[in-house]
């Protein structure tokens, strides 16, 4: 029995038909790509199969919407864009603009043809799948052995058409040479209706450090489904942070692997979400080599009938020994339609490991509020005070200081939108 | 300054002020003692605002306002200080900031200009330390860490910061050393003017052999039993409340 395709995903793959011959790059991949788009269709749509990865999150909203390519209009509006870094690559609507951006040697908005990197499961992930097909550009970002290449910005900025709903699909690939350095602040917004879909692969060789900052603010109906793959050689550093504020539905779904001994992984994330929004931090960390450390701490504040989830899965190979993972979910709910789940999953091979995880969830502490307003801080300004503190805990992690500070413009913005 | 009348509160539906009387003219310091569980707190609590005591009946004015239909915030904006017993710790947050936040919150309230960072720092710096505090103290996280004692004293700190018209002292002094002890008493006198008024909550005669009190009131089974003058503190501790509390019943 063959169940009838959706709207949506129909759509994905009539465009791939009509522009197959027209995209850039090696077609094979692509191709097979489209075979398992097909056979995986979308999470949450009827022909989409069950998948236990998308326990909390469905895509049912996405695969009865109509998309159309990406199209880049002339008019930009790029006060939307933070500068957060001297060099920085633009994307409008998935595609690179030269005229728009800031490069620096060895770092590309490679506009000749994404490249496909190693880590990607367009197989076993259908937006992998839908982001192999149709992908168009991306940054292409090598730091030499040895490099300390800084702080280097990628802004995506999506500028829907009036009326026309689009999806774009970039697909960057950043690769650290042994010992290399970089600070990689990411920034996603845009107006009106789209779908932002990225898959970035990220691959760090031994004692390489990457410190990924990702500020998500994308537009209140906008779709964010973002895939990250990053592995780590011997002793290699990546710690990722990612602020979940924007888009209708965001899903950021990480792989980490660390596949050489004394690596380091850190998956936090922040969401601040209101009226219907929906936030979905997907993590899975497996550890494959001995003494590697692993830290995630999510923290959600919920209001309106937001709904936040957190699934975290660390996996310990057998030879992984003295691995020390560690998972922690905390959220505050400001009202009573508010949800967060949380998942937690540890699978174990190896005997001599530390792996713990943790989840609280609590409302605004009524002691800590009527202490602020007994000090003269009306309740509004207090309750503010106490979103913004629980939040600034995790905020911490981040040390670039004008990336803490885009966040913490960005963090004051959502929060005004929220009151008003 | 403050009238109360009759006033009645239950927790929960459980009555624990029964018609408290009570009245501090400006510029006067009243102590307020008794045993554990005779509504000490609860009537701090009660004149600051907090939102889980049912007032059932009484009223109370400030200086001729309806103290009970106020919001917390407002009554702090009037003049209203509580130093809490147990200090409420609030993690994230920086304790200048508070402090700041809270100052310009009621200046603003009264109609005053707010300060900026560098007034009010070189202002906070120099209260804290006639208060013998840590400068540390105003970077960490509010009462985040805090041994017990410097807890009560970052409350006397926002009280001097604050200049409260009517401070209620909620047992500030248990738990405090002789010194810190002093400190507290003397952050209180430092207040004092004709238009300044304490309730000072306490269990021992020791902190107002410093913060010498106009009158005296024992507290017990949620009614003011006995009302006196200082020597009244000192009958206490010598002969305890169980001669009174029996005297009434």
């Amino acid at each position: 029995m063959t169940v009838p395709m959706s709207r949506g995903e129909a759509g994905f793959l009539g465009r791939f038909e009509a522009e197959r011959a027209s995209l850039p790059g090696a077609p094979g991949p692509r191709a097979a790509a489209a075979e398992a788009f097909r056979a995986l269709g979308l999470p949450g749509a009827s022909s989409g199969r069950r998948a236990e990865a998308w326990k909390y999150t469905s895509l049912r909203a996405l695969a009865e919407a109509g998309f159309a390519g990406s199209l880049s209009v002339a008019e930009t509006d790029m006060a939307m864009v933070p500068r957060l870094a001297a060099t920085r690559l633009v994307f409008v609507d998935g595609r690179f603009r030269a005229d728009l951006s800031d490069p620096a040697p060895g770092i590309f908005g490679s506009a000749r043809a994404p490249e496909f990197g190693p880590l990607a499961q367009p197989a076993r992930d259908p937006l992998v799948a839908l982001n192999t097909m149709l992908a168009e550009d991306g940054a292409a970002i090598e730091v030499a052995d040895g490099d300390d290449a800084g702080v280097v910005q990628i802004a995506h900025l999506a500028s829907a058409a009036a009326g026309q709903a689009i999806a774009c699909h970039p697909r960057h690939l950043i690769r650290l040479g042994a010992g290399a350095r970089l600070v990689l602040l990411e920034t996603m917004s845009g107006t009106g209706r789209y779908l932002h879909n990225p898959v970035s692969e990220i691959l760090l060789g031994p004692d390489a450090a990457l410190s990924h900052l990702r500020l998500q603010e994308e537009a209140d109906d906008a779709f964010h489904l973002a895939t990250l793959y990053a592995e780590l050689a011997a002793r290699a550093r990546y710690e990722a942070f990612t602020l979940n504020l924007g888009a209708r539905l965001a899903r950021t779904e990480i792989h980490a692997r660390l596949a050489g001994p004394d690596g380091f992984v850190a998956l936090n994330a922040a969401q601040l979400l209101g009226g219907a929004q929906h936030a979905d931090m997907t993590t899975v960390v497996r550890h494959d080599a001995p003494r590697g450390a692993s830290r995630q701490t999510v923290r959600s504040v919920l209001s309106g009938r937001a709904r936040g989830v957190f699934q975290g899965r660390i996996e310990v190979a057998r030879g992984a020994q003295k691995t020390d993972g560690y998972q922690r979910s905390q959220a505050l709910l400001l009202s009573d339609a508010a949800e967060i789940d949380t998942k937690p999953e540890l699978e174990i091979f190896a005997d001599d490991v530390k792996c713990s995880h943790g989840a609280t969830v609590g409302a605004l502490d009524p002691e800590q509020l009527f202490y602020l307003r007994s000090r003269g801080v009306p309740e509004a300004p207090a309750r503010a005070m106490l979103v913004r503190a629980f939040l600034d805990e995790s905020l911490d992690a981040v040390t670039h200081k004008a990336a803490r500070a885009a966040l913490d413009a960005a963090i004051a913005r959502a929060w005004e939108r929220e009151a008003a | 300054m403050l009238e109360i009348s009759g006033l009645a509160a239950s927790v929960e539906g459980t009555p624990i002020l029964r018609g408290i009387d009570l009245v501090v003219p400006s510029g006067e310091v009243h102590a307020i003692m008794g045993p554990n569980g005779s509504g000490k707190s609860t009537l701090s609590y009660v004149l600051a605002g907090r939102e889980d005591y049912t007032v059932t009946a009484g009223s109370v004015r400030f200086d001729g306002a309806d103290l009970l239909a106020m919001e917390p915030e407002m009554r702090a904006a009037a003049g209203v200080f509580l130093a809490f017993q147990a200090p409420v710790e609030l993690p994230g947050v920086n304790n200048a900031n508070f402090l700041r936040t809270a100052l310009n919150a009621i200046r603003r309230a009264r109609g005053e200009p707010e300060l900026d960072a560098v007034q009010f720092l070189k202002l906070a710096r120099a209260q804290s330390k006639a208060l013998a505090m840590p400068e540390d103290m105003l970077k960490r996280n509010v009462n985040v860490g805090f041994s017990g004692g410097e807890k009560k004293r970052n409350e006397v700190l926002q009280m001097a910061l604050l200049r409260p018209r009517l401070a209620i002292l909620d047992e500030t002094d248990s738990g405090l050393d002789i010194d810190a002890l002093r400190i507290v008493a003397d952050g209180v006198n430092a207040l004092r003017r004709p238009e300044f008024s304490a309730l000072v909550i306490t269990h021992h005669q020791r902190l107002l052999e410093r913060l010498v009190p106009d009158r005296v009131h024992v507290l017990a089974g949620g009614r003011i039993l006995r009302s006196g003058g200082p020597e009244l503190a000192r009958e206490l501790e010598t002969r305890g409340y169980g001669a009174i509390t029996a005297a009434a019943a």
